[in-house]
């Protein structure tokens, strides 16, 4: 048989998911990649229908149908507008591994995911030593976006604005932690996810200030990997559980209520994505992901939700102005867009302002990235220009990943503006 | 002549990266929203101005080679299904609007402007244009005028043709034909614009068009009328328009289609409901106080359980919102779902309806019936499974017998999706021989060579 053959015969699996697809062609009004290039194989009804048709093996080139899948930020706008319910994100990561199964896993993939993230005590040591090196050869870009650009790095990093690497990342001041219930009465275990730890420590700070104050116990042990949606993305299965079981051991022993996390990707990831890939795992393990995605929560929603913390029906006006961009994998996956909102309006030093399609995808898209750059930056364009036209002095969002994009695309279109998470806007309100 | 050197031609006129022709792109433009096979292209060209249309369509003569024009692909009778081995032109590049006159109360755009945007730009400048098909979101201006799409609001303002006032269109040879005009009376000529409503890209290639604008109402009500039975519901339609009331929107959801909308929506629904009608009335406020209390009166007097008014923008927009998500709402039932297009006599609903539910009895089919009650445009929508041949077949069957029904009843076959490939065949079920040689000869007058996408309306393979 030949692989072709192999591959269509795994698609097919598919097969009962794709054709709910009733190709009404709705999604064009809402996937991004879609409005940049206007192309039918860009929007989800296309993809859809390519997959279809290599699963009945109508089409022979999977390379060029690889291709067009993976132009998708997997930000499940598509999705959450689908009127006919299609599940489009479980559809495209399973064609994804399925294809990556069939095509193997492109050299320096294998290296980063298999012989890197998988062993985290190796990927920190890296990252630690190249937030060392890269000093000398990187340039501030802008200060307030607090980016940097780098000669050095063009050929990988083209013209980015990125964030540079802490220099002192997350757990270093944290290596762990097992605090006591306080007067909330409730203990959250922690998870930072990987780009808070090595980029955004400050993050990381504001989310145990907070929760300190709120008199909330922390458990934040050592052993954390990261959320594997890399791997995942990038169709590598089985990174994705090696990775999904070094934190299930890394968090089994604690006593907590709840996980959660300032990342909105770690925590679509923990809460939806983990037991969707484990089919095939002994019960016992399933059982232990879907108690834990059960227990986790986007922080600012625990904050609202659970805490209880009361907020003001407005702003106070005439601060500093503040807008909010809605992170894709909190607001079109989970449905939090109120919580965020809430924590901005308790800092009487900034008014908030609503931007225009503040919930529209910011182009980041993980590696979509690293792969689509000019796509992902005009998205990412029209985002900074809604940013700059309701007159933010900061842009704030409850996605890490998110921050880097707004950084990369404030700073190249002007800089002067800020780029924070809500919990640090929230974390400045709070008195020591 | 080989495809490459064809391609080479192409790209002359629109550009390196105007021609796709990769196996995976062609793929996806073979199909639209209809159920139907889809169909190969040779390659798809995507013109960068509306000037390009002209050459494009004139090399696609000079070799005889069959074009489909594409909006959005939206349409549900398979009129973009390319003819195999012939190119497709994209147009939702063309999409500028080039002006809107707000004191002559018109506008012109290009072909590939997207409804929702355009009436949002005019709605920005206080006017109204008022076709909006439930695709609208997505549907190109191009698509809506050569389906003559009608919308919500058919009943009192009319659907896309009564909006066209004038056109550019290219022709076989790539010339430019000029056809009425920014006025709002002009009998310039044979009504040639007119010809390309509902023409389904068969007798030529849009460029410019020009569109009616009118003053947006100053006022409007929406009101839920719920029924335990539908002949109940549909006695309530034709009372109200034979009491001379014409409201702009009257629209009827039968059980299933409810049960679905309200899982997707959560608009509220009565999901015991055996139909609902959601019925807006708009225009000065005295008269909506007026129209609105009426209606409550006659709803009451036929057997409504409850009626009831939306009061703020929110409840209204609530109710809209689950209408538009009918149809893809049915959609989450089953994996198949063939949208008819039935239309008959207002006065003639509650026949069309009971043949509908004996038909679904006879096919032992599960049809789920939402439409423009109010005018007539109802779409039994049939919920099935196309891999399950045996379905599928009492699918088909059904389908005939729909439209012997609505036929009987003096209706028509559609009544704003258009024939295309779908229902081609039943074209002279309800007209004649002569009316189809007619249109033959008038179809070979103006594309002798038969390139303009060939195979729909008129030509029955
Ligand atoms: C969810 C959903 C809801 C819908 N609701 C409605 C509704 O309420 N009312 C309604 O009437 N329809 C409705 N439709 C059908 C469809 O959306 C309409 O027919 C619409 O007008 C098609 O627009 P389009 O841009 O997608 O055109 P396409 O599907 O791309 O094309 C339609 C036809 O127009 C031709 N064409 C397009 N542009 C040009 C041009 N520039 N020159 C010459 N020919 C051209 C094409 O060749 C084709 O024959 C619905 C469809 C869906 C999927
Ligand atoms: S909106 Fe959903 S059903 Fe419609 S074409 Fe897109 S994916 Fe398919
Ligand atoms: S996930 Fe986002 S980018 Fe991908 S198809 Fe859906 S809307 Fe487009
Ligand atoms: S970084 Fe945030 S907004 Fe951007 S793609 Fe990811 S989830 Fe979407």
């Amino acid at each position: 048989m030949s692989d072709v053959k192999k591959l269509a015969e795994k698609l097919m699996a598919l097969d009962d998911q794709m054709v709910a697809c009733m190709k009404c062609g709705m999604c064009q009004a809402v996937c991004p990649v879609f409005a940049e290039t206007m192309q039918e194989a860009d929007v989800t009804r296309g993809k859809i229908a390519l997959l279809e048709k290599l699963a009945h093996e109508m089409i022979k080139d999977a390379d060029q149908v690889n291709e067009k899948l993976n132009r998708c930020l997997l930000c499940g706008s598509c999705e959450a507008n689908c009127p006919s319910g299609v599940k489009i994100m479980d559809i495209f990561i399973k064609a994804r591994v399925i294809v990556t199964e069939y095509k193997g896993l492109s050299a320096t993939k294998k290296l980063i995911f298999k012989g890197l993230l998988t062993r985290p005590k190796l990927f920190n040591l890296l990252t630690d030593v190249s937030a060392k090196f890269q000093g000398p050869f990187a340039s501030v870009a802008d200060k307030s976006a607090g980016t940097a650009s780098c000669a050095m790095l063009n050929p990988l990093l083209g013209e980015r604005h990125f964030m540079p690497l802490t220099k002192k990342p997350f757990r270093k001041d944290y290596p762990s932690l097992d605090s006591p219930r306080g007067i909330s009465g409730l203990k959250v275990a922690f998870f930072p996810g990987c780009v808070v730890d090595k980029m955004f420590p400050h993050v990381g700070h504001a989310a145990i200030k907070v929760l300190e104050h709120h008199g909330v116990g922390i458990f934040l042990p050592k052993g954390q990997a990261c959320c594997g949606i890399p791997t995942l993305a990038s169709g590598d299965q089985d990174s994705f559980i090696v990775l999904m079981k070094q934190n299930i051991k890394a968090f089994e022993d604690g006593n907590f209520d709840y996980l959660v996390t300032p990342c909105a990707t770690c925590t679509a990831t923990i809460k939806e994505t983990w037991i969707k890939m484990i089919e095939d795992e002994d019960p016992i393990f399933i059982e232990k992901v879907s108690d834990l995605a059960d227990k986790t929560m986007d922080i600012t929603q625990f904050l609202i939700d659970v805490v209880g913390i009361s907020v003001p029906a407005k702003s106070k006006e005439g601060g500093k102005v503040v807008t909010y961009h809605d992170p894709c994998h909190l607001a079109k996956s989970l449905g939090v867009t109120a919580q965020p909102r809430a924590l901005l309006k308790k800092n009487d030093k900034y008014e908030f302002k609503e931007m225009n399609e503040a919930n529209r995808c910011c182009g980041c898209g993980g590696s979509f990235n690293l792969y689509h750059y000019d796509l992902s930056k005009s998205i990412g364009e029209r985002k900074a220009d809604n940013v700059r036209a309701v007159g933010a002095e900061v842009v704030t969002t409850s996605c890490p990943a998110c921050m880097m994009q707004l950084g990369d695309m404030l700073s190249q279109s002007g800089g002067g503006i800020e780029v924070q998470h809500v919990l640090e806007i929230y974390a400045d309100s709070i008195e020591k | 002549m080989g495809a490459e050197k064809l391609i080479k031609d192409f790209e002359a006129i629109v550009g390196s990266g105007g021609v796709l022709s990769s196996e995976s792109d062609r793929h996806a433009y073979s199909y639209d929203s209809a159920v139907l096979d889809p169909a190969l292209p040779a390659f798809v060209v995507k013109p960068n101005n509306t000037e390009q249309l002209g050459p494009i369509t004139k090399l696609c003569n000079q070799h005889g080679l069959p074009l489909t024009v594409r909006g959005a692909g939206t349409n549900l009778s398979g009129g973009t299904i390319p003819h195999p081995g012939g190119i497709v032109v994209l147009t939702n590049g063309l999409n500028k609007i080039i002006e809107i006159n707000e004191e002559d109360l018109y506008a012109v755009v290009e072909p590939g402007v997207v409804t929702a945007q355009f009436a949002a730009e005019v709605a920005k400048r206080g006017l109204f244009y008022p076709p909006d098909p439930g695709s609208q979101a997505v549907s190109t201006l191009g698509g809506n005028v050569a389906e003559n799409a009608g919308g919500l609001r058919g009943l009192k303002y009319g659907v896309t043709k009564d909006y066209v006032m004038g056109m550019d269109f290219f022709d076989v040879n790539g010339d430019l034909i000029k056809s009425g005009s920014r006025t709002v009376k002009c009998v310039t000529g044979y009504n040639l614009a007119g010809l390309m409503v509902a023409s389904e890209g068969t007798l030529g290639v849009f460029s410019n068009i020009i569109f009616k604008l009118v003053p947006p109402p100053k006022a409007q009500k929406a009101m839920m009328a719920v029924f335990d039975n539908i002949d109940k519901a549909s006695e309530t339609v034709a009372a109200i328009i034979a009491n001379h009331i014409v409201p702009c929107t009257l629209e009827l959801l039968d059980h299933v289609t409810i049960k679905y909308v309200e899982a997707f929506t959560k608009a509220g629904l009565p999901t015991e409901a055996q139909a609902i009608l959601l019925i807006e009335v708009d225009g000065h406020p005295a008269e909506v106080a007026d129209d609105a209390q009426k209606i409550v009166d006659i709803c009451n007097k036929i057997g409504a359980t409850s009626v009831k008014a939306a009061e703020t923008a929110e409840e209204r927009e609530a109710l809209w919102f689950a209408r538009r998500n009918a149809l893809p709402a049915l959609a989450r039932a089953r994996p198949t779902t063939v949208l008819e297009d039935a239309t008959v006599p207002r006065s003639q609903i509650p026949a069309m309806i009971r043949g509908l539910n004996k038909i679904a009895d006879k096919y032992k089919l599960s049809i789920g019936t939402f439409g423009h009650a109010g005018d007539g445009n109802l779409h039994p929508t049939i919920l099935c499974d196309n891999r399950d041949k045996q379905e599928f077949h009492r699918v088909e069957e059904a389908v005939n017998e729909i439209f012997d029904v609505a036929l009987s009843l003096k209706g028509t076959l559609s009544g704003e999706h258009g024939i295309g490939m779908a229902k081609s065949k039943w074209m002279i079920k309800e007209t004649n021989q002569a009316t189809l040689d007619y249109s033959l000869r008038m179809k070979k007058a103006i594309d002798p060579k038969g390139i303009l996408n060939p195979g729909k309306i008129i030509e029955a393979s």
